[in-house]
């Protein structure tokens, strides 16, 4: 069994890299965020921001480099960390042929007794509750966005993995996204967050990075992030 | 709910929604029984005594489209990926998805049966015994089926690839379910049924075991 290291960091990176054929996506990146806090991921298109959050919820495989993710290493305690993460992806990881309640089901029914129970009141959370039963096939891309981010917090994780959360979302939905964040923090949840919008990151974290070519450029407090991306 | 009975019920519901493909299936299975007899001809003995290789080639050719159907669903949004990540096992989610594979194309190979009976004039009165061996072979295709599905799923050419990997695999399945199926058609004085019947057990149970061992290799990345 993978042994779980006690500090106070919920994600350590030690020169992570990862490819894609001969092109390093992400490229010796080494970051620690403590537990409990949130971490703005930002940078360019292409700079590496959802390959840093894939490996880190083990969805890609790290080439190089070791990282640890709420106490595990994601290679020898990969379910562990599975166990106590929850990735919001550029996929929804929704079945189009599903409604939004039976997605969330079938997510439950892999998760703790409790997750089924919780499933009527996300829907509610993400303003979905009256088209709870139609299909995921009929939903616009900011619905989508709404049910894939319930299916996220259904899981009960410690770290949080949010990969464009804005992306897709209108005003009323913004809000609700930060109401959940708003949420996640008061229960002591630690928090990746790879967005463009730097205002609102500013606003919703307390440390940032910035990701260039797959490296990393910046770290520092948030509220000493330019705009536009660039480092201070 | 166990992680396998969880996996299962989100594969009979997505067979369930998605069930006018299988009706789809089905046509395409019965087209290739009638083309089978035309090519043939019109002699009813020949028919007759070919009907279980022709029933079985029409399965296959069909279980290509069922098999990739499957995790078409499950590669659109990466969805077999986020329920890694919840994490389900992996073994979990092969056994699943190729039970509920089985159950589709042994129920494909059982509204087959009365096509085959129709066209080539080829019933038997040992129906149950019919059923098994249906349920056998579907269970012999499903196994390796299922595995090949999921390699070849994100491949641009997966509707080529699957074929390619599965019928070389699958060519004992075919030979003991035709042989099996044509005896119960046409008479098995020496009682050779069960032997053949045994060699698609044999199958079944090796692939099933191993294909459940080698799945969770080629799902993670």
């Amino acid at each position: 069994m993978a042994e779980r290291a006690l500090d106070p960091w919920a994600v350590q990176a030690s020169g992570l890299g990862r490819r894609y054929g001969r092109r390093w996506a992400l490229a010796d990146v080494s970051l620690s965020v403590r537990l409990g806090s949130r971490l703005l991921v930002t940078g360019r298109n292409g700079s590496g921001k959802s390959t840093l959050l894939r490996v880190l919820a083990t969805a890609a495989r790290a080439d190089r480099g070791t990282a640890r993710v709420a106490g595990y290493d994601i290679r020898e305690g990969r379910a562990e960390v599975r166990r106590r993460i929850a990735l919001l992806s550029h996929h929804s990881f929704l079945y189009e042929a599903l409604s939004a309640r039976e997605n969330l089901a079938v997510a439950a029914g892999f998760l703790d007794h409790g997750a089924g129970a919780r499933v009527p009141g996300l829907l509610g959370t993400v303003g979905l509750a009256e088209r709870a039963d139609d299909p995921v096939s009929s939903f616009s891309a900011g619905m989508r966005k709404r049910l894939a981010l319930a299916r996220a917090l259904l899981q009960p994780a410690e770290v949080y993995l949010l990969d464009e959360p804005y992306g897709e979302l209108d005003p009323p939905g913004f809000r609700l996204l930060e109401a959940a964040l708003d949420e996640l923090k008061a229960k002591g949840a630690t928090v990746l967050l790879a967005s463009h919008l730097l205002e609102r990151g500013r606003e919703r974290c307390d440390e940032a990075i910035v990701l260039e070519e797959g490296r990393l450029a910046w770290s520092g407090p948030a509220a000493e992030l330019r705009e536009g991306g660039a480092a201070p | 709910m166990s992680p396998l009975a969880a996996a299962l019920r989100k594969d009979l519901l997505l067979q369930w929604r998605t069930r006018a493909q299988v009706v789809a299936v089905f046509a395409f299975g019965a087209s290739a029984l009638l083309l089978f007899s035309f090519a043939v001809g019109p002699n009813a003995g020949v028919l007759r005594e070919h009907a279980a290789g022709f029933l079985w080639l029409g399965l296959l050719l069909s279980s290509t489209l069922t098999l990739a159907e499957s995790f078409h669903a499950e590669a659109e949004h990466r969805a077999l990926e986020g329920l890694l990540l919840l994490p389900a096992s992996a073994r979990s989610l092969y056994y699943a998805k190729a039970l509920a594979n089985a159950l589709a194309l042994a129920a494909l190979g059982a509204g087959l049966v009365p096509v085959m009976v129709v066209l080539y004039d080829a019933a038997t009165p040992r129906i149950p015994a019919l059923l098994g061996i249906i349920l056998l072979g579907s269970a012999g295709l499903s196994a390796p089926g299922t595995l090949y599905a999921a390699m070849t799923s994100q491949a641009r050419a997966r509707q080529t690839l699957l074929p390619l990997l599965l019928f070389p695999l699958v060519v004992p399945v075919l030979l003991a379910a035709v042989k099996a199926t044509g005896l119960l058609i046409q008479g098995d004085p020496m009682g050779q049924v069960r032997s053949w019947t045994l060699l698609l057990v044999c199958f079944d149970v090796i692939h099933w075991s191993l294909c459940g061992l080698l799945f969770e290799r080629v799902v993670e990345d």
